[in-house]
């Protein structure tokens, strides 16, 4: 049986209705379910689905199942969807020892789309997020799911970033079977395409890991 | 990406077997493992799941499931088959009660032979609500049963076992879910699925009235009495702890996993037990003034209202042993359990679970068992991360039509009135609906609340009224207030959303979108033959069709007399999900685009809102933002300078 590093693993999804947060917390909990643990997912549906922030909680642990809710400063690791989200996910959430793997793509606001708001520029987020957290990638994971086919699949190659972290202690293949079981015809075939590209991202130097310039524009 | 399951668990047979599954459809599961023979629903979150769910088992299992015109009609079909034996079930959220709570108040007083049971999915917080009413009161109001699930395992099984009670005690039972359950996801070890082998019928002696009321109502407080008994025993109500604890946490839902996971991080499982009440309502006395035979102190921690907390005090006070003048009860009346918003406001959540454990113990600092997050957070401060609001989604009618709606009052120019109603359209309250709606209440009420104010003219009200209602909603609630409109006369336009699905709650299909729960064909029904019939003026406009649209508003809003006007335009979403994206590309012509100083002043991203259309303030022109971008084109109809480009696939 698969021994976590503590008990519960509690695992923060934070973006933007309508980015796939649920079927990103779903492939997760189902490899986890598949390693023997007992997943549990609080998510967000309903009103903030239309461009709000939404988030899901994801908690994994050995034996019985926790609550749906993480407690505040329990989030062991945070995929952050968009920036500002992650930013504000980290506030509440995170600890000295969270990791976080971010998307630096930022989703404006429609405050900010008016004028009346300021969306901070993507380095500052990113740099302070870096001195909270224990380590913090970044994922280009847009631009690497419209390589895969669709830009939509970013949900999915955050989470082949995820496998490759390791950071659960889970093989890649568990995500695939998830991923397999939850999705059919061309949707199966791209989502496949981009765990893998994500996978092998995540797998890849360092380096390209730590860079956010070039992504404050919000533009491919 | 649309999720398309390959392996349906809800309709596995295979007894011991674990799976994943969302709160809402262990809540279906449970009512499978029951062998369920009719479901109706109107949707509603956090309670919409059940019933798709149940209506994607429907065709294998051989069951019935229908979405109801409304709550009400729901449980009355429910309701008819229980009549006849069957066992059924409805599920709704918070606000569906209120709407079906004339039957329910009656139905409690006749009872039924088959197994009935009502799911209510609360909402504390108010996630995907317009407020946050605890149901429970129902409960203890109508004399019904009231099961809380502490969990997703606990859903499944309490809806299984509800329907036993429900035939036991021929009473209708409610099961009270909440939506950190209902749309939470975790593991259920599966149970074996019953047999359905029930077969309708109502015997000659078989009749269900709730006249005379008191002789029945006396029968009902018996039902009642036996319902307490069977809950003296139920599994769903245990204790876990040290024999002699200095603190009791009496926890009913949610509450429990919470309070397992703050005693356990606080470091106090030695002083601390937690006494889980699966059975609220009758509570059962003896096995809770048993497990407080030497409690000094009490916590309570439920969602939303201190009912648990208030029935507990009764409980306590008229106890033999006068357990109220020894127990200190710490809970949302005392102040102690409290989030954000003060006690008996918001929901729960571990935090404020730890916090409360920690004063009713007077620990120091609770929150040592926390790590410390914010550290270096600074930097980032509330007030320079923007806040970020929900909108109308790229390509949505319903923006198109508030953008027709506020061209025609301001060109009207006597402080024309939007009243609005709940949909996706409620969100005509905010930025994107240009703040444009002035009311926002339950469904149907903008038609009345128009009806009302038509009737102002005599006292000298001169602004014109639009009331504005979404195609499910028009079948849901507004029959009856456009008849009254009618009737007595009262001048509005009603303007009808019609998206062509319930949106909101997932685009569930209803009696006017041809289609029916199991996904067949549906009689197609039709809202301007509707009003036809009522002898209504019918006006139908695609709201793409701006200029169109605000003339013919325009128009109406000067008329004297009730009209209906129906936009129609199928949701965004909705298209793309069954017919995909438009094959063309919107892009911006930077050297046409005068969104800068002295130029329109960003008239696409400031004045239209939609979330695709970003600004480049680096280049200082508007850009589409190809993620989010549904391709509709509208943006280019309204752009002042014509710099937004439609380019359609393969022209040069």
């Amino acid at each position: 049986m698969t021994v976590l590093p503590k008990e519960p693993v509690n695992l923060i999804i934070a973006g933007v209705g309508g980015q796939g947060n649920i079927a990103a917390s779903q492939i997760v909990a189902m490899a986890a379910l598949s390693q023997g643990l007992v997943p549990t997912i609080g998510e967000t549906y309903g009103v903030s689905q239309r461009g709000g922030s939404v988030m899901s909680h994801v908690r994994i642990a050995e034996k019985d199942p926790f609550g749906p809710l993480i407690p505040r400063g329990h989030a062991d690791l945070v995929l952050g969807f968009e920036p500002l989200e992650t930013v504000k996910v980290i506030k509440t959430f995170a600890n000295a020892s969270t990791r976080v793997i971010l998307n630096p793509r930022p989703l404006h606001p429609i405050g900010v789309l008016a004028g009346e708001d300021t969306y901070p520029p993507v380095e500052t987020l990113v740099r302070v997020a870096r001195r909270v957290v224990a380590d913090l990638w970044i994922v280009n994971a847009t631009e690497i799911a419209a390589g895969a086919g669709d830009i939509r699949a970013m949900n999915i190659v955050m989470v082949g970033a995820l496998a490759a972290s390791q950071w659960l202690p889970f093989p890649p293949d568990c995500y695939l079977e998830s991923i397999k079981r939850l999705f059919s015809g061309r949707a199966r075939e791209i989502n496949l395409e981009a765990f893998t590209r994500g996978l092998r991202y995540g797998s890849g130097p360092p380096e390209q890991r730590s860079d956010a310039s070039g992504s404050s524009t919000g533009l491919l | 990406m649309t999720s398309d399951r390959t392996e349906d668990p809800l309709v596995i047979d295979e007894p011991g077997r674990t799976v994943l599954l969302m709160g809402n459809e262990a809540i279906a599961r449970g009512a499978i493992e029951a062998g369920v023979d009719y479901c109706a629903a109107y949707p509603g979150s956090p309670s919409s799941e059940i019933l798709g769910a149940l209506a994607r088992a429907s065709s294998q299992m051989g069951f019935y499931v229908e979405w109801s015109a409304n709550e009400k009609v729901a449980l009355e079909g429910a309701c008819g088959a229980a009549f006849a034996g069957m066992r059924a079930m409805s599920s709704m959220k918070q606000n569906g009660v209120n709407v079906a709570s004339d039957l329910i108040t009656a139905m409690t007083l006749t009872g039924s032979p088959g197994g009935l049971v009502l799911v209510v999915c609360d909402d504390p917080g108010g996630i995907s609500s317009t407020n946050e009413v605890d149901t429970r009161t129902y409960a203890r109001l109508a004399d019904m049963p009231l099961l809380e699930p502490g969990g997703i395992q606990d859903a499944k099984d309490m809806v299984k076992w509800a329907f036993e009670l429900s035939e036991t005690l021929e009473l209708i039972c409610m099961v009270r879910s909440v939506t950190r359950i209902s749309h939470a996801r975790g593991i259920v070890e599966l149970g074996p699925i019953a047999a359905r082998n029930r077969v309708p019928r109502l015997a000659p002696h078989q009749r269900y009235a709730s006249l005379p009321p008191c002789p029945q109502h006396k029968i009902l407080k018996e039902k009642l009495k036996r319902a307490k008994e069977i809950f003296e025993t139920s599994p769903f109500n245990s204790y876990e702890g040290p024999a002699s604890p200095r603190l009791v946490v009496v926890t009913s839902g949610t509450g429990w996993q919470y309070s397992r996971e703050a005693v356990a991080l606080l470091g106090v499982q030695d002083r601390v037990g937690i006494l889980k009440l699966g059975t609220t309502w009758p509570l059962p006395e003896r096995f809770i003034l048993d497990h407080l035979a030497t409690a000094p102190s009490v916590l309570v921690i439920e969602e939303s209202d201190p009912f648990l907390e208030c029935n507990l005090k009764e409980v306590l006070y008229d106890s033999p042993q006068e357990a109220g003048a020894r127990i200190r009860v710490y809970g949302k009346r005392s102040g102690d359990v409290k989030g954000p918003y003060g006690p008996g406001v918001g929901e729960m959540d571990p935090d404020v679970v730890m916090e409360a454990i920690g004063r009713a113990l007077g620990l120091e600092e609770s929150s040592k068992a926390r790590p410390s997050p914010a550290r270096a957070m600074e930097a980032a401060p509330d007030s320079v991360l923007p806040k970020r609001e929900v909108a109308f989604c790229p390509g949505c009618p319903h923006r198109a039509s508030y953008w027709a709606m506020n061209n025609a009052v301001r060109l009207d120019g006597r402080d024309g009135l939007v009243i609005g109603d709940i949909g996706c359209y409620s969100l005509g309250f905010g930025r994107t609906g240009y703040y444009l709606s002035r009311t926002m209440h339950c469904m149907g009420s903008a038609i009345g609340f128009c009806s009302g104010m038509g009737k102002l003219d005599r006292f000298g009200f001169t602004q014109p009224l639009i009331a504005v209602v979404g195609d499910s909603t028009f079948f849901h609630a507004c029959l009856p207030g456009i008849v009254n409109a009618r009737y007595n006369r009262s001048p509005f336009v009603c303007v009808v959303l019609d998206n062509s699905a319930t949106a909101m709650t997932g685009f569930q299909p209803h009696p006017g979108t041809g289609q029916n729960a199991s996904g067949e064909t549906a009689p197609r029904l039709s809202i301007e033959r509707i009003c036809q019939a009522l002898d209504i003026p019918v006006h139908v406009v695609d709201p793409f069709d701006l200029d169109n649209a605000v003339d013919l508003l325009c128009r109406l809003l000067r008329g004297k007399e009730l009209h209906v006007l129906i936009f129609r335009h199928t949701c965004a979403v909705l298209q793309a999900r069954e017919h995909g994206l438009p094959e063309r590309r919107l892009w911006v012509d930077p050297q046409r685009c005068i969104g800068g100083e002295c130029g329109c002043n960003r008239f696409c991203s400031s004045a239209f809102g939609c979330p695709a259309i970003t600004w480049d303030a680096g280049q200082g022109h508007a850009c589409i933002d190809e993620v989010l971008c549904a391709r509709c084109g509208l943006c280019a109809t309204l752009c002042p300078r014509g710099a937004i480009v439609i380019e359609e696939k393969g022209a040069p």
